[in-house]
């Protein structure tokens, strides 16, 4: 019994391992992807785990009107962020912890993380800061009531918002062809885009900072600082593409009762599907422009309706069975 | 049977979805692309529910769809588009978030109508019959929102489109391939006669040798 | 029996104060706060004692109308919100005895604060009509002197006076409340209300009359615009406590009548108060985020509470009447947390607001900044504020925030056809809501005490006294503790559920460590705060540590990135209205037709650009500023009636008389 529960608790460990060191290789391909596609050579995969590393070894410059809370808020922000991407079931679903938060707490918590970025934006007193901090701050309403309402379509259709709850239903039930699944599918991808400032909502690789949103809100951290910020930032993107696997194609994650091999057979499916995805968002960035920054609501707006189509088509549906 | 009838279940959402994205263009060809997409959709579910319900007949319709709406009349309008001139972006009289929302409202009341309606009859007819009803009247929201008047032609030729899907759902209606011709007859007269008033409104005659000297071409 | 008698002897303790305060102005003034938060202590006691221990105190003492006496009851429900109200009301006290005697007191106002403090205490005790509304009268009555205290001020005035009005229409809507549901009978004592159970078109009528008298009170739209102007306009620890608990004591009444004393509700029932709460905490919160004064961000941030907490209850409402109590349980658990959550860091966040008006002298948002420097414990409480009002894990408003979700999740199931289509509208709103609440915490912390002061006032502040900062911190952990004990907090609430809706929260207990918060059971959702603040904290440490070890440690402070163009004046940073103006694009343009206009010189010439803003109140142009012009032409043309000659007045008593006999001749 202690050895099972042993077992278990490092599989929690190494799911909160594997999703930390997963994610810079996952914005490399997303980098080098793009590169390719733009017929450049790009910059090897491993190289987001080089920039990280000379970050943490240069010094730390920060601005005199700086305060306590700009010091401490990337500790916090990595933090929350982390404990958010290792609560998304990855190559397991069921682990030791995951029932300690559902859907609901866990985009509450990213929220949080999202606040006090925007505090430490708003603390040096430039306006670059307090553009991005109000920027994202906008797109955060916007994205929200779709978060919310493709929650919503996910507890009509798998009875509970635990993620590892949904997981296992969409691995039970057959791969049944459902325009809701379709429309929330979208939706979510278009939350994701908006909530990790991709293209087309903010350009992730601008220089220009009347066009950027999350960029100008770290503009004054350097060092280690940020170093973590931008490790927050990678995680965050894990988290949504896991979040995306896990709910619309969670074929191949080992059940919580599996061993060791199970569990290895489950990461690899994992690891294989999160760089797929993470090419795939290469794609996407390249064949699409970035939109002006009132025209989001358009966009973000399209998930709004997609989510609410989703529902009333499941209660379509639901109906139907009745 | 099941995945029959998700599969039409899941053209008939599409060509939902589609109405939805004819509210939100900004653009006359983007509008005629999108009402391309949704006849081409219609012609898809209609040869679906012709092959899984076994009746040959539907077939011709979704030809008739294809052909007409989905490749014939779109071309034709954008002619008539680049050659009469008219305006090219669309005059909104609501925005298109306003608009979206209320079209979220109709298909709520659609779902809401049917399922209080037609209770005695099987599900995936009440389904297919909830859609078709919203997608009617999501064109005819379309041609009151929008100043335009080949998207007012559209609006109407896709709640021409939300009827069909409903005829082919429903049994016993042996006529469908005759109604679909005699209303894509109809239509084709409706959007010439549409034209001549305008081009009568903007010019005063349709005679072609008038029009002509107006266009500053002497022969 | 004891419990009353406690009560009471502190409650007639308080306004014996008060009076000989009144009276002896001086020497005694000192006495209001010390007794005031006695009184909270001891009343607080009683009410938990009450609240844990399940028995029910009623007493009737003859004073009062001959026919009906004055009625007392002291059960779960006024328990519970007694709480609310002595937890707010000692954190004021606490904040009244740290002002400075001299220049923030006016002598003939602070008494009336120990009379507003057992007004309001009154109100949940009261178990007849007439009790009742005595003492809400008396809590209005003492707010609105409260408010006028500084008369010489004319928006205080204004603000004054527009809240007498609508105190004036909220209690006349209660009076016919109350008096549907006496009935035909006559019987005012509520114990024999509640057995009567009124016919359902008088019920649906006392639901709207009972929804326009408390939603008055606590600020539903269209019945909100005295909060803005009123609570701003009081001294900040009176606003905290007409913010926080006031406001609360308006949804006892709500409760108390739509619950207890109404008898099994209608479906439909739920409606007015999801449609009216929704709007209202969209519309307030908008409202908050284009606001430039500290205090009436906060005020407007009330009514988008008080909006959450009556979607709360209206969906409390529908699932009763459809009879799936667990799920009434879960929204009515949502509705009281957040009540009780609301009054702590509402309490905190006005008198936080006091503690920076007090040290800059400052209201408008554009004036301030940088007080994190100046002002810094008062800076770290008022961030847990902020952070808890914006429904942030792992504080105390996330905890009700989850339960309402849960709620709205489960409002699906609902058969009618009209509930269960509104409910991915209502998950959205509320949704939209939270992200609105923090965009608009996070634009009023970062103003007022991050970046670089933008006022000379601001540069030269001070620290609050350190009484008032014990009431701050206070606060301050509450929220922490309440977010991190939310299931105790929703255990200890079984005793009102039981009475409101019949049942507990159905996951109670059931979750796998002693702590998470479970609302229908453990396979649908579990929130388990301690846990998720454990793993932050681990993680942060870890991080820290590692961190640390890795990096260079050094740090270099030097100039903020300034593009090549360095000025240093601070007015270069971001100001409220800037930080609201993208919301202020997207959501004000449908909400208030806010309309920008920038006025360009030419070039050559020398004169500043300007940006004017244009916006419409809808709902004060639909619903005051309408009915107060045809009141006044109303008026205008019924003052003729002051000047007839004696003639008129002799024809207008004869038609009178006439009239009166003719209905007496032909009605028989």
């Amino acid at each position: 019994m202690t050895g099972d529960l042993v077992l278990q608790f490092l599989a929690q460990g190494a799911q909160m391992t594997m999703v930390l060191l997963i994610a810079p290789l996952a914005v490399g391909v997303v980098r080098l992807v793009k590169a390719r596609l733009m017929r450049r050579q790009g910059p090897p995969l491993l190289q987001v785990y080089r920039d990280l590393a000379k970050l943490l070894r240069k010094e730390s410059v920060i601005a005199e009107s700086a305060s306590w809370l700009f010091r401490s808020a990337p500790y916090l922000i990595f933090a929350l962020t982390w404990v958010a991407a290792a609560l998304v079931p990855s190559f397991a679903s069921g682990l030791m912890f995951n029932w300690a938060a559902d859907v609901v707490a866990l985009v509450a918590l990213l929220g949080a993380a999202r606040a006090l970025l925007a505090l430490a934006g708003m603390d040096v007193g430039t306006s670059f800061g307090g553009i991005g901090s109000s920027r994202e701050m906008m797109i955060a309403t916007l994205a929200e009531p779709a978060m919310m309402l493709i929650v919503l379509t996910l507890a009509i259709a798998a009875g509970t918002t635990r993620l590892a709850g949904v997981a296992d239903f969409f691995i039970a039930e057959p791969w049944a062809v459902r325009v809701t699944l379709a429309l929330s599918l979208i939706a979510l991808v278009i939350v994701a885009l908006a909530e990790n400032a991709r293209i087309p909502v903010d350009n992730p690789a601008t220089h220009l900072e009347l066009t950027m949103v999350h960029e100008a809100m770290i503009l004054e951290y350097s060092g280690r600082h940020l170093a973590l910020v931008e490790a927050a930032s990678h995680l965050k993107l894990v988290l949504y593409l896991s979040l995306l696997i896990c709910l619309f194609a969670p074929f191949g994650m080992a059940p919580a009762t599996a061993g060791p091999t199970g569990w290895l057979a489950g990461l690899v499916v994992w690891a294989a599907k999160l760089l797929l995805g993470a090419a795939l968002l290469g794609v996407w960035e390249v064949s699409i422009a970035k939109m002006r920054v009132f025209r989001l609501p358009d966009f973000v707006g399209v998930a709004f309706v997609f989510g609410f189509l989703a529902i009333l088509l499941a209660f379509l549906s639901r109906g139907a069975m009745a | 049977m099941s995945g029959a009838h998700d599969i039409s279940h899941l053209l008939a959402g599409a060509m939902l979805v589609t109405s939805f994205a004819l509210l939100y263009q900004e653009r006359v060809a983007s509008v005629l692309n999108a009402f391309a997409v949704q006849s081409i959709t219609l012609a898809l579910a209609v040869a679906w529910t012709a092959w899984s319900d076994n009746r040959p007949d539907l077939f011709i319709t979704a030809l008739i769809a294809l052909g007409l709406k989905g490749i014939v009349i779109p071309l034709a309008l954008r002619r008539m588009v680049e050659r009469l001139g008219i305006h090219r972006q669309v005059e909104k009289v609501v925005g298109v978030g306003p608009a979206l929302l209320v079209g979220l409202a109709l298909t709520g009341l659609a779902q809401a109508l049917v399922a209080k309606v037609a209770t005695g009859t099987a599900s995936h007819a009440r389904e297919a019959l909830a859609l078709a009803l919203a997608i009617v009247l999501l064109g005819f929201l379309m041609m009151i929102v929008r100043r335009n008047a080949v998207t007012q032609v559209v609006g109407f030729m896709s709640m021409e489109n939300g009827l069909i899907l409903a005829a082919t759902g429903a049994r016993g209606m042996p006529l469908v391939v005759e109604v679909s011709v005699a209303f894509s007859v109809l239509i084709a007269l409706f959007v010439f006669a549409v034209f001549v008033f305008r081009i009568r409104e903007r010019f005063d005659t349709v005679d072609i040798e008038a029009l002509d000297r107006m266009r500053g071409d002497r022969r | 029996m004891l419990d009353l008698n406690a009560s009471g002897a502190a409650l007639g303790a308080l306004v014996c104060v008060a009076l000989l305060a009144a009276m002896r102005r001086g020497s005694a003034l000192a006495l209001v706060y010390p007794a005031s938060a006695t009184a909270a202590v001891v009343l607080g006691i009683v009410d938990l004692h009450v609240l844990l221990g399940g028995d029910v105190a009623t007493a009737h003492l003859p004073i009062g109308l001959p026919t009906i006496g004055l009625h007392l009851r002291l059960d779960a429900l006024s328990a519970f919100f007694g709480l609310v109200v002595n937890g707010g009301v000692l954190a004021a006290s606490l904040y009244g005895m740290g002002l400075d005697r001299a220049t923030e007191m006016t002598p003939r106002v602070e008494p009336l604060f120990a009379l507003f403090v057992a007004a309001m205490n009154l109100v949940l005790l009261a178990d007849d009509a007439y009790a009742f509304l005595f003492s809400w009268e008396l809590m209005s009555l003492a707010s609105w002197a409260l408010v006028i205290a500084r008369h010489i001020d004319s928006e205080c005035r204004r603000a004054a006076h527009l809240y007498l009005v609508m105190a004036t229409i909220g209690t006349v809507a209660l009076l016919f409340a109350f008096g549907g549901l006496a009935g035909q009978a006559g019987g005012y004592a509520f114990s024999t209300m509640r057995n009567q159970v009124p016919q359902p078109l008088v019920a649906a009528l006392i639901l709207l009359a009972a929804l326009v008298g408390c939603g008055s009170k606590g600020g539903l739209i269209p019945l909100h615009a005295w909060l803005p102007l009123a609570h701003p306009a009081a001294p900040s620890h009176v606003s905290a406590l007409m913010s926080g608990v006031m406001t609360k004591v308006a949804i006892y009444c709500f409760v108390r009548i739509a619950f207890d004393l109404l008898g099994p509700p209608a479906w439909w029932w739920a409606l007015p108060p999801i449609v009216l709460g929704v709007l209202t905490a969209v519309l307030g919160l908008l409202y908050a985020v284009l606001d430039g004064d500290l205090k009436r961000v906060l005020a407007y941030s009330t009514i988008e509470n008080v909006g959450v907490i009556f979607v709360a209850l209206g969906l409390a409402l529908a699932f009763r009447a459809n009879g799936q109590d667990g799920a009434a349980a879960v929204a009515m658990a949502a509705a009281l947390l957040h009540c009780l959550n609301h009054s702590w860091f509402k309490s905190l966040l006005f008198l936080g607001a006091g503690a920076v008006l007090h040290a800059t002298g400052r209201r408008d948002l554009d004036g301030l900044g940088g007080l994190i420097h100046r002002m810094p414990r008062t800076a770290a409480f008022f961030l847990v504020g902020a952070l808890a009002i914006a429904a942030l894990p792992p504080l105390n408003g996330f905890v009700s925030e989850w339960l309402l979700f849960q709620a709205v999740m489960a409002a699906p199931e609902l058969p009618q056809a009209a509930l269960h289509f509104a409910s991915p509208a209502i998950g959205a709103m509320l949704a939209l809501a939270a992200a609105l609440a923090a965009a608009c915490f996070v634009r009023v912390y970062g103003t007022v005490f991050l970046g670089r002061p933008r006022s000379a006032e601001a540069a030269a502040a001070h620290e609050a006294p350190l009484v008032q900062q014990v009431a701050l911190g206070g606060l301050a952990v509450l929220c922490v503790l309440g977010g991190l004990l939310g299931s105790v907090l929703a255990w200890a609430l079984g005793p009102v559920l039981a009475q409101t809706v019949g049942s507990a929260l159905p996951g109670d207990g059931s979750g796998p460590t002693p702590l998470s918060l479970v609302a229908f059971d453990p396979e649908r959702s579990i929130y388990d705060a301690p846990v998720i603040a454990l793993f932050v904290l681990i993680a942060s440490l870890a991080t820290m540590l590692v961190v640390h070890r890795l990096s260079a440690r050094r740090t270099r402070r030097g100039p903020a990135w300034d593009c090549g163009f360095p000025d240093p004046s601070p007015l270069t940073q971001y100001t409220a209205s800037s930080f609201a103006q993208p919301l202020r694009r997207v959501y004000g343009t449908t909400a208030f037709a806010a309309r920008e206009t920038v006025d360009m010189p030419p070039p050559g010439d020398g004169r500043p650009a300007r940006l004017a803003v244009a916006s419409v109140d809808y709902a004060w142009q639909a619903f005051y500023a309408l009915p107060a012009r045809l009141v006044l032409r109303l008026s205008e043309r019924l003052n003729a009636l002051q000047f007839l000659t004696i003639r008129r007045y002799l024809g207008l008593m004869f038609a009178a008389l006439v009239i009166l006999l003719s209905i007496a001749a032909l009605t028989t």
